[in-house]
């Protein structure tokens, strides 16, 4: 679980954001991406490595190219499926114009982005107030890791929709309950990993807080925190991850502007090149957010 | 008189998941304030868990430890510690790896200026001046160690314990590094217990050298004085009798009558 620190999907851009990066610093890198760019910055100061470059941006576009063209080919023929010309021509027709508003049911997909995007902040923020917090507490109290490790792996595999009747019934209205079901997915890769990282401080620094006699809070600050801040991105950015994946289901049940509702509303409409432009946005919006938070841990690593 | 460190009747046991692990028995040991103790034995013969006891770290199963007329209870920047992979905090600078000491040894009585002169001066004292501003990444393994004692001596300990300090260092940086300890300490008057598997070390630095028998159980085998005149050279040192002396003996000491046993041990 812990171990996936850095990996990023997005290994292209970040190759490339790694080559500025270590061009800077002499810092030793410790992500997978980025372990490809010591060799890569001499090669670009002496002679351009052309070759590594094409292999870094052909292959991606290769690929997309091919899914396109399968897709293409497969809708040839199809009257209810959009080619990926159809789709396309409907995504410039839908963000030409992102913030219209006719109506609660009938708004730009930039109002849907933001207002699902929202929800996720705001769930997620509540997670991270909770979880990380907590995380410490378990990782800290051996009395306190104990009660609640059972409750914690009882809880963890349920899905996330299980609890939005809970929410419903609770908070009465759909929006609370969609926050709800993002607050409850998205704790607990924050609460095992802030605690993990909290049980594997190393000794020796637990050492030198003791010979110094340093007060818990200076434990806390100098020590404890900035060790197992590494883990504690982790789990948020598992967190963000999940959150994102789970309020387009949510939406979907509860109503209400948002990505997941706008989703099954076309669905509803039957308008399928919208539907596939979700997919698109979605797969993106997840990618940025993700790789913000890779960009966050990477400037908090050490050594 | 009463030594400076009192060590009596202390035993060990650890309880570990396989059963009891008798660690030490029966140490005695007395040493003088200003002494320089060298630790000496095989590897697993315990040497490190007697330091952990003086430093506190470690409480004794039984027996007692006194240092300067007060019980050891636990950890103390009195008793400050350099260890062996020096342990500094990867996460702030040399400064502020030294300063973090002082400020929790001096903070209560000096003023801000003050605190950062004194971390500058332990910097200073060790040559480490020019990388104040540097974080325990960006320089070399013999550096972080310097750093590491900086950070040791500025807490002005009563006793400096040093846990095999030059171990993971080059044969020339050590060289380097004892010699430069030897001025500190010449300098600073400090009492200080060293654990070493290094017999030239253990001859060059101390004044008495104590010889571990092999564990399990172990304990003090022999402790040897080392007569030599301060300040020392490592190169006169190298053709001079006594120093040979002091040599063969610990040499005899760990590999003709405590050699054959570290097998049956490992």
């Amino acid at each position: 679980m812990v171990s996936a620190v850095f990996h990023s999907p997005s290994e292209a851009s970040d190759a490339l954001r790694a080559d500025k990066a270590s061009a800077k610093s002499a810092s030793t890198p410790m992500t997978a991406a980025s372990s490809t760019a010591p060799a890569s910055t001499p090669a670009t100061k002496a002679s351009f490595d052309w070759a590594g470059l094409a292999l870094k941006i052909l292959s991606p576009v290769a690929g997309l190219a091919l899914l396109i063209g399968i897709w293409a080919l497969l809708t040839m023929k199809s009257t209810t499926f959009p080619t990926p010309l159809q789709t396309w021509d409907a995504a410039v027709a839908l963000f030409s114009d992102p913030f219209y508003s006719n109506g609660p049911n009938d708004q730009g997909i930039g109002w849907n982005i933001w207002f699902s995007l929202k929800r996720v902040a705001m769930g997620f923020g509540l997670a991270a107030l909770v979880g990380i917090p907590m995380g410490f507490i378990i990782g800290r109290s051996q009395v306190i890791g104990g009660m609640l490790n059972p409750i914690i792996s009882l809880l963890r595999p349920v899905s996330p929709l299980a609890w939005l009747p809970i929410g419903l019934l609770v908070f009465k209205s759909a929006d609370p309950a969609a926050i709800w079901t993002i607050f409850i997915c998205s704790i607990w890769p924050m609460i095992i990993n802030t605690a993990v990282g909290v049980q594997r401080v190393p000794e020796d620094y637990l050492n030198v807080a003791k010979v110094l006699n340093l007060s818990e809070w200076k434990i806390v600050t100098k020590i404890l925190f900035p060790s197992v801040l590494p883990y504690m991105l982790t789990g948020v950015r598992l967190s963000v991850g999940t959150a994102w994946l789970v309020i387009v289901a949510a939406e979907m049940l509860t109503g209400g502007v948002g990505i997941g509702f706008w989703v099954w509303d076309e669905w509803n409409n039957l308008n399928v090149s919208h539907i596939i432009i979700a997919i698109f946005v979605i797969g993106i919006v997840g990618l940025l957010l993700e790789n913000a938070l890779v960009a966050i841990a990477k400037r908090f690593s050490f050594e | 008189m009463s030594a400076f460190i009192d060590i009596s009747q202390a035993e060990m046991v650890f309880n570990t998941k396989k059963g009891q692990f008798h660690a030490l028995r029966e140490i005695n040991l007395q040493i003088n304030k200003g002494e320089f103790i060298a630790l000496i034995g095989h590897s697993g013969c315990g040497k490190s868990t007697l330091l952990n006891l003086i430093a506190g770290l470690l409480t004794p199963t039984s027996g007692g430890l006194i240092c300067d007329r007060r019980e050891i209870a636990g950890p103390g920047p009195e008793r400050a510690m350099v260890f062996q992979n020096h342990s500094l905090l990867p996460w702030l600078t040399c400064f502020e790896n030294v300063y973090l000491a002082v400020e929790r040894v001096f903070g209560g009585k000096e003023s801000k200026a003050q605190l950062k002169a004194r971390t500058e001066a332990a910097l200073e004292l060790v040559n480490m001046s020019h990388a104040t501003q540097k974080r325990p990444g960006e320089i070399s393994g013999g550096m972080k160690q310097r750093v590491g004692i900086a950070r040791a001596l500025a807490m002005e300990p009563k006793v400096l314990l040093m846990d095999e300090p030059f171990g993971a260092l080059d044969a020339l940086t050590r060289a380097h590094l004892q010699d430069e300890l030897l001025k500190i300490v010449a300098r600073t008057q400090s009492t200080v217990v060293m654990v070493t598997h290094d017999v030239d070390e253990a001859v060059l630095l101390s004044d008495r050298i104590v010889m571990m028998t092999n564990g399990p159980a172990a304990t003090i085998g022999e402790v040897l004085d080392v007569p030599l005149a301060r300040p020392r050279n490592r190169v006169e040192l190298a053709e001079d009798a006594t120093y040979m002396h002091c040599r063969k003996a610990v040499l005899d000491f760990l590999y003709t009558r405590h050699g054959v046993a570290h097998k049956q041990a490992a």
